[in-house]
C-alpha cells in the first residue's frame, strides 16, 4: 500500500503514518496496522488518502476518515468527533471511518490542556469547534474542486450526503472522483459553519461506529497485538509502595519451560518469555528480597487517622464568603456536624495496563499502546530507553476501560515498559503486560480523603452556614504537572466543594494537602467522587432538618442557577417525586455539577438481602449544552451511574500493616455485576450551549443519592465508604 | 499433544499440560477475540464454550480440553448467536468492548438452554462477567430483545 501525499506540508505527518501501516504489514495481522479496525476498514480505507487538514482525509473510494485525537476508551469521542466533521462536510454516515492520529502536540494538542490528553470529560467539548471548522473546510475544498472541473459558480454548487451536485448543469459527484484535485485547493479565508438550525447529525442517535468489531471479537486491542518472534514481559512488583528489589533468587524461574531471561529494573523483577504463561509461571517462582527502607509503611486506617487530626486544625483557604464566625453564632442556630472518609480506589479497567514495542530496521521504535496521553508516553518511553522522543513513534490503540488509569501524570507505567525493553536487550518485539494483581496493586488510586462538615441552620429553617475542611493528597503534586499549581492548593482536590452552586450566604472551604508514598491519580471525575458526596449528602441533611423537602429546599438555593435547577426538577418530574414510593423503599436526590455538565438522579432503593442498599431505579437528568449523540450520552450516564455505584456500595483499596495492598483481584476488589444494577432512565435537557462532556459527569451523583435514599430508609447517615467496608 | 475441536476444526497442539486454555487459543492458536480479565474466573472476559456450556478459559488447563468441542467469539453461529449480535449491535452494547466476547458467549449460551429468560435467569448467567464500563442496562435488553426475535 502507498500513500499519496498531495500536501507539502502535511508530508512529515503523513510519511509516518504510512510507515505505520506498511511496517505492520510485516506483521501477522494487517488489521491490527491501525489498531482501529471501523466497519471492517481498516486506517478507514485502503489506498491513495488524500489529506485536507490535521483531521481529515479523503479517499477515491469516497471513504472520509477522521482522525481522532482521543483515545477511545468506551466514552464515544471516535463516533462522535467523526459526527461533527460529518455534519459540516455533509457527509453520508456510511462513507465515514476514523483512525486515532499521530502523537503530535502541535497538531493533536488537547485545546483545553496546549497538549495532546484524553480526560477531564473534554474530547468533545475542546475540539467541537475545531473539528467543524475541520469538516466545513474539507467541504469547501470539495466545491471548490467541483465548480473549477465543471466550470459552474462555487454558490451554485449543494453538498447532501456525500453527493456535491450543481443543479443547473445536472453535474454530480461523489467526494472520491475529486479527492485528490480538492485536496490542492487553497481556500480564501476560514471556510463557513453552519446555522445549528440545519444540522443532520449532530443531536440525533448515531449508531457507534465500533460497535460491529466489539461484538464479534475482531476489535484489536494492545493486547491482542501479535508480531513475529514476540516475547512477553511481566514484572514481579513488591506489594509495599516504594520498595525497591535487593537480592533476587531466579533459580526456579530460569527452569521454568520458556522463560527467556530475568532482569532486575527499578519498579521490580522482570521475567521475559516465549509467552505469557511461561512469564506468569516464571514469576510466581521467583523469589526476590525487597528494600522497604524508602517504602510507604503506614496502613490506611493510619493514613486516615493523621487525616482526622489535620481536620482539626486550619487548612488553606480556598472559599470563603460572608462571615463563617457570624453565621455559626447567629441566634438560635442550630449546629451540625460530620465527619467523612473515602477510601483508595483503583480503577479496574477490563483490560490491565500493556504495550507492545518493537524496533524498525532503522533502529526507532514503535509503540503500541492504549493511552490518554500519547505524547507523554512518547516522552517516557524515550527517557526509558535513552532515545529522542522523535525516535518513538506512538500507535494509539482502543483501549479496554481507563477511567483515568491511562493517564499518568508521568507516564510512569509507559516508562516501565520501556525500561523492560531495554533490560530485555534482544532485538525482538516485546509485549509488556500488567496483570489484574498488578494492576490492583499498582496505585495510582483515587486518593484517601477525610472532610469534616459544619453546618448551621437558623430558626427559620435556612442554611446560614456551611464551613467544609478537605483532607487529602494532592494528584499534581510531586509530578511533572506540580508545576501547574504555581505553589497554590490542587483544584483537584476542592473542585465541587468550593465551587458548590448553592446560596449560602457564610460559607468557607478550607484544604490540607498531605504526602503519602501512595501514587495517586485522577478517578473517572476525580474530586467530585468525593466532594459531590460530601456536599449533596450533608446538604440533604440540613434541608430536611429544617424541615424542607430535598428537592424544593435545594431549588431554593438555586435560584441563580438556572441550569442546575433545570436538571433538578427535569429528574424529580421523572421520578414523581413527591408520590408515594412502594413499601420498603425510599428516594434519594442529588445535582451535581462537573467539567461543565449537570446531572441530577433520583435513586429509589430498598434494603437488600445482604444488607446493603438494593437500588432498583435512577432517574438521570442531564444537560451538556448541545447534545452531540443522544445514544451516547445515554449511555454514559447509565454506564456513569453503574461505575460510580459500585465504588460506592463495594469499591476499597486498604493498606494493611506495614503498607501491604490488602487486594488483589476481583474477588476482593469487588466490582458491580449485573444484578446490581439498577433500571435506568435518562432524560437530555435540550440546550444551545457550546458541548460539554459526558465520560465523568454520570459518577458523582448517584452516591449522594443512594445515600440519601439510605438515610431516609434506615435513618442511618452514611459517613464512610464504601456501605460494605469491613472497617465500619 | 493434544486433541480438540475448535470452532469446527481439528486442532492439535503441543503445550504445556496446565498451560490455561485462554493462552492457547490466545498465542498459540491467534484467535485473540477471547480475553484475558483476571486469570482466576472472577470476570468472565475469557469464556468460551465447552461442549456447549460457557466456561473461563483463563482456569481451564489444556489438559483438560482433550477431545473437547471449543467455540470461541470467532466461532459463534447458530440462530441465538445471531440474534445476540444483532440485538448488540442494535442498541449499542459495548462502550470499551473488551469484556464483550466474554458477555456474549454468555448470553449466547443463556438462549441455547433458555429461549425466554427472566431478569433472575439473565442474572443468573450474567452475573460472571463484569463489565467495569457497566453497560449491563443494554446488556440486559439486548438480551430481551434477541429472546424477543428468537419467539417469531
Amino acid at each position: 500500500m502507498n500513500m499519496h501525499v498531495m500536501r507539502p506540508t502535511r508530508r512529515g505527518f503523513l510519511a509516518g503514518t504510512a510507515g505505520l501501516i506498511i511496517g505492520f504489514h510485516l506483521g501477522l495481522r494487517a488489521k491490527a496496522a491501525t489498531g482501529t479496525s471501523v466497519n471492517g476498514a481498516p486506517a478507514g480505507a485502503q489506498g491513495n488518502q488524500f489529506a485536507y487538514d490535521a483531521f481529515v482525509r479523503i479517499a477515491p473510494d469516497d471513504t472520509v476518515t477522521v482522525l481522532s485525537k482521543h483515545l477511545e476508551m468506551g466514552q464515544g469521542p471516535y463516533t462522535g468527533l467523526t459526527t461533527i466533521v460529518a455534519e459540516e462536510l455533509d457527509a453520508d454516515w456510511s462513507q465515514m471511518r476514523v483512525v486515532h492520529s499521530p502523537a503530535d502536540d502541535k497538531l493533536y494538542a488537547n485545546l483545553a490542556y496546549g497538549a495532546m490528553g484524553t480526560g477531564s470529560s473534554s474530547s468533545i467539548s475542546n475540539a467541537y469547534e475545531q473539528m467543524r471548522q475541520a469538516g466545513a473546510t474539507a467541504r469547501a475544498m470539495l466545491v471548490q474542486a467541483a465548480a473549477e472541473e465543471w466550470g459552474v459558480p462555487a454558490a451554485e454548487i449543494t453538498v447532501e450526503k456525500g453527493l456535491i451536485r450543481h443543479a443547473g448543469s445536472g453535474r454530480e459527484s461523489g467526494f472520491g472522483a475529486l479527492a485528490e484535485k480538492a485536496s490542492q485547493v487553497k481556500l480564501n479565508g476560514a471556510a463557513p459553519l453552519k446555522d445549528p438550525k440545519d444540522f443532520r447529525l449532530i443531536g440525533s442517535d448515531r449508531p457507534r461506529l465500533d460497535t460491529s468489531t466489539k461484538s464479534d471479537g475482531t476489535a484489536i486491542f494492545t493486547i491482542d497485538i501479535q508480531l513475529p518472534g514476540m516475547a512477553t514481559a511481566v514484572v514481579l512488583h513488591p506489594t509495599q509502595f516504594g520498595a525497591k528489589p535487593a537480592k533476587v533468587d531466579d533459580q526456579e524461574t530460569r527452569k521454568v519451560k520458556g522463560v527467556i531471561d530475568v532482569k532486575p529494573i527499578p519498579q521490580g523483577v522482570a521475567v521475559f518469555a516465549e509467552t505469557t504463561f511461561a512469564a506468569l509461571k516464571g514469576r510466581e517462582a521467583l523469589k526476590v528480597e525487597w528494600d522497604t527502607s524508602a517504602a510507604e509503611k503506614r496502613s490506611s486506617a493510619e493514613i486516615i487517622a493523621e487525616y482526622q487530626n489535620a481536620a482539626r486544625g486550619p487548612g488553606v483557604e480556598i472559599a470563603n464568603t460572608g462571615d463563617i464566625e457570624k453565621g455559626f453564632a447567629g441566634e438560635g442556630v442550630k449546629v451540625f456536624e460530620a465527619e467523612y472518609i473515602f477510601p483508595y480506589l483503583a480503577h479496574a479497567p477490563m483490560e490491565p495496563l500493556d504495550a507492545v514495542l518493537t524496533k524498525a530496521e532503522d533502529g526507532t521504535i514503535d509503540a503500541y499502546l492504549g493511552s490518554q496521553s500519547p505524547t507523554g508516553d512518547q516522552r517516557s518511553i524515550a527517557a526509558g530507553l535513552g532515545i529522542d522522543p522523535s525516535q518513538v513513534r506512538i500507535h494509539t490503540q482502543f483501549a479496554g476501560g481507563s477511567f483515568g488509569r491511562r493517564a499518568e501524570q508521568d507516564s510512569i507505567y509507559a516508562g516501565e515498559a520501556a525500561v523492560a525493553y531495554k533490560a530485555f536487550g534482544q532485538n525482538r518485539p516485546l509485549k509488556f503486560l500488567w496483570t489484574r494483581e498488578d494492576d490492583i496493586r499498582g496505585g495510582y488510586y483515587r486518593p484517601i480523603y477525610v472532610h469534616k462538615l459544619r453546618g448551621a441552620l437558623a430558626p427559620d429553617g435556612t442554611v446560614a452556614a456551611w464551613d467544609q475542611t478537605i483532607v487529602g493528597q494532592s494528584i499534581l503534586a510531586g509530578t511533572h504537572m506540580e508545576a501547574y499549581l504555581q505553589g497554590g492548593p490542587d483544584a483537584t482536590s476542592h473542585e465541587g466543594a468550593s465551587d458548590a452552586p448553592y446560596a449560602i450566604a457564610n460559607k468557607r472551604v478550607t484544604l490540607h494537602t498531605t504526602k503519602t508514598g501512595v501514587p495517586v491519580l485522577w478517578w473517572r471525575s476525580v474530586g467530585h467522587t468525593h466532594t459531590g458526596f460530601t456536599t449533596e449528602t450533608f446538604l440533604d441533611e440540613l434541608l430536611v432538618a429544617a424541615g424542607l423537602d430535598p428537592v424544593e429546599g435545594r431549588l431554593a438555593l438555586l435560584k441563580d442557577q438556572a441550569r442546575h435547577a433545570a436538571v433538578l426538577k427535569r429528574a424529580a418530574e421523572m421520578a414523581d417525586w413527591g408520590k408515594p414510593v412502594p413499601a420498603g423503599r425510599a428516594r434519594g436526590v442529588a445535582v451535581h455539577k462537573s467539567f461543565g455538565t449537570y446531572v441530577a438522579q433520583v435513586a429509589e432503593i430498598s434494603v437488600g438481602p445482604s444488607g446493603q442498599p438494593r437500588v432498583h431505579k435512577v432517574w438521570c437528568a442531564v444537560d451538556c449544552g448541545v447534545a452531540i449523540n443522544p445514544n451516547i450520552i445515554r449511555a454514559q450516564m447509565e454506564g456513569g451511574i453503574g461505575y460510580g455505584l459500585g465504588a460506592v456500595l463495594f469499591g476499597e483499596i486498604t493498606l494493611g500493616q506495614d503498607g501491604h495492598v490488602a487486594q488483589s483481584n476481583f474477588h476482593d476488589y469487588r466490582s458491580l455485576r449485573i444484578e446490581e444494577m439498577p433500571e435506568v432512565e435518562v432524560d437530555i435537557l435540550a440546550s444551545s450551549e457550546a458541548p460539554t462532556g459526558v465520560g465523568e459527569p454520570g459518577v458523582p451523583p448517584i452516591g449522594p443519592a443512594v445515600a440519601n435514599a439510605w438515610r431516609v430508609l434506615t435513618k442511618q447517615p452514611v459517613r464512610r465508604l464504601p456501605f460494605q467496608s469491613p472497617a465500619v | 499433544m493434544i486433541s480438540f475441536t475448535l470452532n469446527g476444526g481439528q486442532q492439535s497442539v503441543d503445550a504445556e499440560p496446565d498451560t490455561p486454555l485462554l493462552w492457547v487459543i490466545r498465542e498459540t492458536l491467534g484467535l485473540t477475540g477471547t480475553k484475558f480479565g483476571c486469570g482466576a474466573a472472577q470476570c468472565g472476559a475469557c469464556s468460551v464454550h465447552i461442549n456447549g456450556t460457557a466456561v473461563r478459559s483463563c482456569v481451564t488447563p489444556i489438559e483438560t480440553a482433550q477431545d473437547a468441542e471449543i467455540v470461541t467469539i470467532e466461532g459463534l453461529r447458530g440462530t441465538e448467536a445471531e440474534a445476540i449480535r444483532k440485538a448488540w449491535i442494535a442498541i449499542d452494547v459495548p462502550q470499551c468492548g473488551y469484556c464483550q466476547s466474554g458477555q456474549i458467549m454468555s448470553a449466547v449460551n443463556l438462549l441455547q438452554t433458555n429461549r425466554k429468560p427472566s431478569n433472575e435467569d439473565i442474572d443468573g448467567a450474567m452475573s460472571g462477567n463484569i463489565c467495569r464500563c457497566a453497560a449491563y442496562h443494554r446488556i440486559r435488553q439486548a438480551i430481551h430483545d434477541a429472546a424477543t426475535t428468537l419467539e417469531d
